[in-house]
């Protein structure tokens, strides 16, 4: 099997990696110890493994790491330390309740953040059509929803002020 | 002195969801040692078989694979199934549990051999070297075919296919059947759904300095390093699972997993081993739902007072025992409903087949029968042209209330409250028969109960330990498994609650078999209850200790101290006798009394029941649901839309607001689509449906708003008369739901899953009659 040279900047760190050429994003990030990103289905179906590339949020494990060459990728810890609106939007996922056993998290928090940085508003029926790729079977969601709704009411008064 | 509470009740944010939401939580797959091998399963190929022959050579020979195991590999391949009770209970409750197959296979999901390699992908290729020579059998699928006279033999031992007969009698049900106005008869089948938790079944292990075979996986059950140090030839002490925070479990993670198989591997090859099954491994091994086969005859007079009530129900079993004694001991009990009825009979019997064995999931039988029975309601209630929710008022449990066996409930029974608060919420405003897009709209509702803490006969107990550190901080240690549902976290809150601190002065270590006080299993909705009253008793016998000392301190009588921000204080001079809490622990450092206290909690124990005629206590006390729908039904795809969900409880205390919540939003939506979209399409013993794209559970989009309704009735055995909530939260959600589909479209289905071509043809043949 072939093997790639891939540079990806990964939470603002530039990182060079030999792998195969066939390994999932995912697959990539979690061989190099990035366990932030959960592995839940491999088949793009669950949404645990959810990060940003380049901006937008993508299944890490249905993206080819090799096509990341040259890309930039930011998983939760390196959103978490150093991007405000994901840190307010953590604090809310921590004070509304939005956390059980906390393995969806991750991504849905990742997704929750896209949203908002589409400058998705507070609306309960687009949050739910916004994370609607991403599972979770321990809340039913509701908090989870609160957690966004909440961080966009945040934003929103932010902006109007 | 008892002062208002400071905690509990609060929607306090647990000690581990930052560590979760910052991505810091290492849950079993993430983590990993130098030299560590991977260990794969390989599978039986046929659901139905005889093992002739399995050649391991060549597998061996491939260059990184150091172990390829077999069952004549295993120390001690059979054993019986246990599930950490600290009794044994024997009988029926306790089956055959065999690590690696031998002679005769009993279901697709059956493990063959082991194999430890150096990577994954080199494990995954000696799967394929492993030779295994089958001899093809019919096999059984459904569990009433395998109860008929001359079936095919799951276990091979020609003695039949039951697991287990059991019934239920009360009063006369021929005699009342006579004096009934209407009989309402109708035969109800539900599906074997799966849990589908995010995170699959995985851990590490490794073998350390002193031979102690370690482990690091998640499970709901710590107490198996008891059967995996049998298992392996081992004393009970040189097995050590240091437990981890667990990504899901609702019952899957009951019965014994990975942690087997990492052991023995790490046992023949003495280097770290990991194993992960992939989410089609995942799905297509653990336990199922029980499907079951109902039969329910209701009699009631006219004006709809409910006589008589006759039920048999018929269990898959699957290939092996594991939990359906204790589950079928449970839909046992809840098959007559909610409702005071004074001639009951419930049958049940239990079969194997060769089907993946079912097990534990979130609610243990109870909504099998709670759907049947909530469904039957509102076919009473039609034949009676009586509103269901009249039908249900005038037959509700109250306190007293004496059930079928003999059992009255020991809490508070709050069945009515919640019929009459749902019911008021789902009608607040009159129901268009269509929306403005056409479709056509349902309402209903069902009532549930589900009992909480385990079966009594297995003298359940729990223990949990505090120690006092000098800087006036507190750790606690637990052995109990967090599934998600805050098991941890409240132990901590109720700790910091008795003492005066915050829920963050209060730091849960837990899950280490090694140095955990064992709290149990986190099943059956016992650890609220049990864990909650350990940590309760220890926090009460601490603070007398800490009272005393600030007492003797203080010049002030006991009865007048009380704990608060972080100080013990006079209730009567608060301002002048005042001492910061540290300065107690301190004293009572210096003066050498112990600072560590581990206190022990017992659920009531009763003897094992005769199966033949279960009368009295089977478990602790109940905790009762309602669920409310309306829902909208396209009359030209068949497709539902839920539009409004109702959850309602009595949670007897809530100690945890967001926690509670969370379980009863969490439980409502894990069952909302079980009866409609969740299906394995199981055909002869193969899984059709192992992904999340074929076996579709909600996502955010299906479900609406759950809307809440807890009552507090204080009438719980858990502290502070708290009851139990995670598994009764997906009861009467089922039921709720497909009753609104009757009353939306006038037809009832009794058998699950009600796809949208089921409603469709339902809509069309009903529309053809008209």
């Amino acid at each position: 099997m072939g093997h790639a040279d891939v540079n990806i900047k990964i939470n603002g760190e530039n990182r060079k990696f030999t792998c195969e050429a066939h390994i999932s994003l995912l697959r990539l990030l979690r061989d190099n110890y990035y366990y932030d990103v959960k592995c839940g289905c491999e088949k793009g179906d669950c949404g645990t493994c959810t990060v940003f590339l380049d901006g937008k949020a993508v299944k890490s494990c249905v993206t080819l790491a090799a096509a990341c060459d040259g890309h930039e990728v930011w998983t939760i810890k390196g959103l978490g330390g150093s991007d405000a609106l994901a840190e307010k939007l953590q604090k809310a996922f921590v004070e509304c309740g939005a956390v059980q056993c906390g393995f969806c998290t991750p991504g849905m928090i990742v997704a929750g953040l896209e949203y908002l940085k589409k400058g998705g508003r507070a609306d309960r029926n687009a949050i739910r059509k916004a994370i609607s790729g991403n599972l979770c079977r321990c809340t039913g969601y509701v908090k989870i929803v609160d957690a966004i709704f909440k961080t966009a009411r945040e934003v929103e008064s932010e902006v109007s002020e | 002195m008892r002062t208002e509470l400071n905690l509990i009740g609060k929607p306090v944010s647990r000690h581990d969801a930052w560590a979760k939401a910052k991505g810091d939580q290492l849950f079993s797959d993430d983590w990993s040692m130098p030299g560590m091998l991977f260990g794969k399963v390989l599978r039986s190929k046929y659901p139905a078989a005889v093992l002739k022959r399995i050649d391991t050579k060549k597998a061996e020979e491939l260059p990184g694979v150091k172990a390829v195991l077999t069952a004549k590999d295993v120390p001690v391949n059979e054993d019986v199934t246990k599930f950490g009770q600290m009794r044994d209970v024997g009988g029926g409750f306790e089956g055959l549990y065999r690590v690696l197959a031998s002679g005769r296979i009993r279901s697709k999901s059956e493990a063959i051999a082991l194999v430890a390699a150096e990577s994954p992908e080199t494990a995954e290729e000696a799967l394929k070297l492993i030779e295994v020579d089958y001899e093809v059998l019919e096999g059984v699928f459904d569990p009433r075919e395998a109860l008929k006279e001359g079936a095919y033999s799951v276990t091979g031992d020609g003695c039949g296919n039951v697991i287990m007969r059991t019934k239920i009698c009360d009063g006369n049900i021929e005699e009342a059947f006579k004096k009934c106005d209407v009989i309402v008869e109708n035969d109800y089948e539900t599906t074997p759904n799966e849990h589908a938790y995010l995170e699959t079944e995985g851990g590490m292990g490794w073998i350390d300095e002193n031979g102690v075979i370690t482990l690091r996986v998640g499970t709901q059950v710590l107490e198996h390093y008891r059967t995996i140090a049998k298992v392996l030839g081992l004393p009970h002490n040189k097995v050590r699972n240091i437990g981890v925070p667990v990504g899901g479990g609702f019952g899957g993670k009951e019965d014994i997993t990975v942690e087997m198989y990492i052991a023995l591997l790490v046992q023949k090859t003495g280097r770290p081993v990991k194993m992960v099954w992939s989410r089609e491994e995942s799905i297509e091994s653990h336990s199922k739902r029980h499907p079951e086969y109902l039969h329910y005859k209701t009699g009631a007079t006219k004006d709809g007072k409910i006589l008589a009530q006759e039920v048999s129900i018929v269990m898959d079993g699957g290939s092996y025992t594991y939990l359906t004694p204790w589950v079928q001991m449970y839909s046992t009990f809840a098959a007559p409903g909610c409702y005071k009825i004074p001639n009951v009979s419930v049958k049940s019997v239990s079969a194997f087949t060769n089907n993946t064995f079912n097990s534990a999931n979130r609610g243990f039988g109870a909504p099998q029968v709670n759907f049947a029975s909530e469904r039957q309601m509102d076919e009473i209630a039609a034949r009676l042209n009586l509103d269901p929710v009249e039908l249900r008022r005038r037959n509700v449990l109250h306190d007293g209330d004496r059930l079928p066996s003999g059992h009255v409930p020991r809490g508070h029974i709050a069945l009515k409250e919640l019929l009459d608060k749902v019911n008021k919420e789902l009608n607040r405003s009159s129901k268009p028969d269509r929306l403005p897009d056409g479709r056509k709209v349902g309402r209903a509702l069902a009532l549930g109960h589900m009992v909480y803490g385990r079966l009594n006969f297995l003298h359940d107990s729990s223990r949990v330990s505090i120690r006092l550190e000098l800087d006036g901080s507190v750790t606690l240690r637990a052995g109990v498994p967090d599934l998600g549902g805050g098991q941890a976290s409240v132990l901590a809150q109720i700790v910091a609650e008795e003492l005066g601190l915050e829920i963050e002065d209060v730091h849960p270590y837990i899950m280490d078999t090694h140095l955990t006080p064992l709290c149990g299993t986190t099943t059956a909705t016992r650890q609220l209850y049990m864990s909650g009253n350990a940590a309760l008793k220890a926090a009460v016998q601490m603070k007398e200790k800490i009272l005393e000392k600030a007492s003797a301190l203080s010049g002030c009588p006991v009865n007048m101290l009380a704990l608060k921000n972080r100080k013990v204080y006079s209730v009567i001079e608060p301002e002048t006798i005042s001492i910061p809490f540290v300065d107690v622990i301190k004293h009572l450092s210096n003066d050498g009394e112990v600072l560590e206290n581990i206190a022990q909690f017992n659920a009531p124990f009763t003897e094992v029941p005769d199966l033949n005629d279960i009368k009295g206590e089977l478990n602790p006390d109940i905790t009762y649901t309602c669920h409310g729908v309306e829902l909208a039904v396209d009359e030209q795809t068949g497709k539902i839309e839920l539009l409004r969900v109702i959850a309602a409880a009595d949670a007897g205390r809530v100690i945890n607001r967001n926690s509670c919540e969370g379980q009863l939003e969490g439980g409502c939506v894990y069952h909302a689509w079980w009866p409609t979209m969740e299906d394995l399409k199981q055909e002869n013993g193969i899984t059709m449906a192992n992904s999340f794209s074929t076996y579709l559970i909600p996502t955010a989009a299906d479900v609406p708003d759950i809307e809440s309704i807890l009552i507090e009735s204080g009438g719980g055995l858990g502290p502070y008369g708290a009851k139990g909530i995670g598994e009764p939260a997906d009861n009467s959600i089922a039921p709720a739901v497909v009753n609104a589909i009757r009353d939306a479209i006038g037809v009832g289905f009794n058998k699950m899953t009600v796809t949208p071509e089921k409603i469709l043809n339902a809509v069309l043949s009903f529309k053809n009659k008209e």
